[in-house]
């Protein structure tokens, strides 16, 4: 390459945003280039496994016909656990196999590898092996992106950037001006634990197929803000855990050391009995939301999925996110394209796209859910020891009457948390997440 | 099982050069220690960082490229940087 080579856009990272962007602009004809920095899409990519239906197939409407997706969710559970019991909220549906279902487990490796491979058959340019260093600048405008490889600037009109958390290039265009805060982000880590189909079937009750989800929150984080996670793959069971960064670097526990005992707990270790450990993963997930999401647009760039800290925490949600936010991203472009105007003003259509659909509204609803996390993590540590007592104790069959056993109940409750406490407590959690 | 282990089921392409560096020595030994307790030697999931007893060691071809030390470090003292294109972690599963 003598001169840089000039696209309609360039894409940054071959993740969920990144493929939804450039299989939206190629489909609609304008030129892509999908620059990925791992030896193949997924290489670097880990989530805890769960992924949505309806936004992946208003990229790719059939994608059940022949996209690697591990088992179709039927039943989510929550526990709310102590050291050695739980109390076990769910939903299972029979109901779950319409055209689309609505959620399903992935594994990020060979997912992402067959979206970046949707995008190239729409005709998008997928180069692999491939750091972007920095943007290219001209007037103050993101005008293409400097790679890695020897005479590798490339220009486009728009770079949608979608290089994942901590992204270096949201703060290369001008995106992102301070540093991210430890209490913005999660580390999760997590383990493939290889076990026969059938197996797994009869240990989470579910047909060849289908799937289950187990959130745990409680005493698993040691007082960290966190949950742990069991997800059914076709053949293995994704096992892991997070927690806040602030709370990592305050209580000093180390994340691999979480994840042993979340698999030695009493009603964990039974569903990975003779399990084997096949691959072990960690990864940050931005978890600031709203308040911490970096400037979405600027001239000639875009920016979507984590790299713009989409991720809907409580809800388990990010790469549906990312997915929508890629799309979104793409028709602004193909929009921007037909009038030949790539300015901040033109591409600022994106936010407002963002802002008719879910995914803004949802990270407004919870804007305040972070700080609250990081401060009150102590929470989860004291509510599910009084909600296990509490129905430990009404199963209990010992001779005392059930009002002797409420009065006890509320007596025990009371002691551990005052009457005024438990308003607040319940007060403030709901006002963070109405 | 143990970190080392977790570690070996992974695949890798190492890179000669590191992508990981302390920036100065100086917070480690003098701020970091007293008022942090150096949560890297802590937080990190592949064990990258490790305090022998005059600065932070870095092995960085343990590094899984998970972002954490970005934020972590309480002086922002971690120069981490993308390995090259192709290095690094390989996930298999993901």
């Amino acid at each position: 390459m003598s001169e840089a080579e000039k696209f309609d856009a360039i894409v940054v990272g071959a993740g969920p945003a990144g493929s939804a962007a450039a299989h939206t602009m190629a489909k609609a004809g304008l030129g892509v280039v999908l620059l990925e920095r791992g030896d193949y899409p997924g290489a670097k990519n880990v989530m805890g496994g769960v992924m949505y239906g309806r936004m992946l197939a208003d990229v790719i409407p059939d994608f059940m016909t022949h996209a690697p997706i591990e088992r179709v969710i039927v039943e989510e559970r929550l526990w709310i656990a102590t050291d050695d019991s739980a109390v076990s909220i769910g939903h299972k549906t029979a109901n779950s196999h319409g055209e689309i279902p609505n959620a399903f487990t992935v594994l990020r490796a060979p997912f992402d590898r067959w979206f970046a491979s949707k995008a190239e058959e729409a005709g998008a340019l997928l180069v692999t092996g491939t750091v972007v260093e920095d943007v290219i600048l001209d007037n103050g405008r993101v005008a293409g992106v400097r790679t890695g490889r020897a005479d590798g600037d490339l220009l486009a009109d728009v770079v949608v950037i979608c290089d994942g958390v901590h992204s270096f290039l949201a703060k290369r265009a001008g995106l992102q001006q301070r540093e991210i805060e430890p209490h913005e982000v999660a580390l999760a880590v997590k383990e493939i634990i290889a076990l026969p189909k059938e197996t797994i079937q009869e240990r989470f009750n579910v047909s060849e197929g289908e799937g289950a989800t187990i959130e745990i929150y409680g005493t698993v984080t040691q007082g960290m803000g966190g949950y742990a996670f069991i997800y059914t793959n076709r053949e293995s069971l994704s096992v892991g855990a997070g927690a806040l960064m602030s709370h990592f670097m305050k209580t000093k526990i180390t994340p691999y050391a979480l994840l042993e005992r979340v698999k030695q707990h009493p009603l964990v270790r039974p569903l990975i009995a003779g399990g084997q450990v096949v691959e072990y993963l960690a990864h940050a997930i931005p978890e600031g939301g709203y308040k911490a999401m970096p400037k979405l647009y600027t001239d000639g760039a875009l920016i979507a999925g984590d790299a713009a800290m989409m991720v809907n925490g409580l809800h388990r949600e990010g790469s549906n996110l990312a997915i929508t936010a890629g799309r979104l991203a793409a028709e602004t472009v193909i929009e921007a394209k037909a009038k030949g105007d790539f300015s901040a003003q033109s591409l600022s259509a994106y936010r407002e796209k963002l802002q008719h659909s879910f995914v803004l509204k949802d990270l407004q609803k919870y804007q305040h859910l972070p700080e609250f996390i990081d401060r009150h993590s102590d929470l989860l540590g004291i509510y599910p020891d009084l909600v296990n007592h509490a129905v430990h104790e009404m199963l209990t069959v010992d001779g005392m009457s059930k009002r002797e056993k409420q009065k006890k109940i509320w007596r025990d409750l009371t002691a551990r948390r005052s009457l005024w406490q438990l308003l607040k407590d319940g007060y403030q959690t709901w006002k963070v997440i109405r | 099982m143990k970190i080392e282990e977790k570690l070996f089921l992974l695949t890798y392409k190492h890179d000669k050069q590191t992508h990981i560096t302390i920036r100065s020595n100086e917070p480690c030994v003098n701020q970091c220690g007293a008022q942090w307790g150096r949560p890297c030697t802590t937080f990190c999931p592949a064990n990258v960082y490790n305090w022998d007893g005059e600065k932070i060691a870095v092995s960085y071809e343990n590094c899984v490229e998970c972002t954490s030390c970005l934020t972590g470090c309480p002086y922002q003292n971690i120069d981490w940087r993308l390995p090259r294109g192709g290095f690094g972690v390989q996930y298999r599963n993901g």
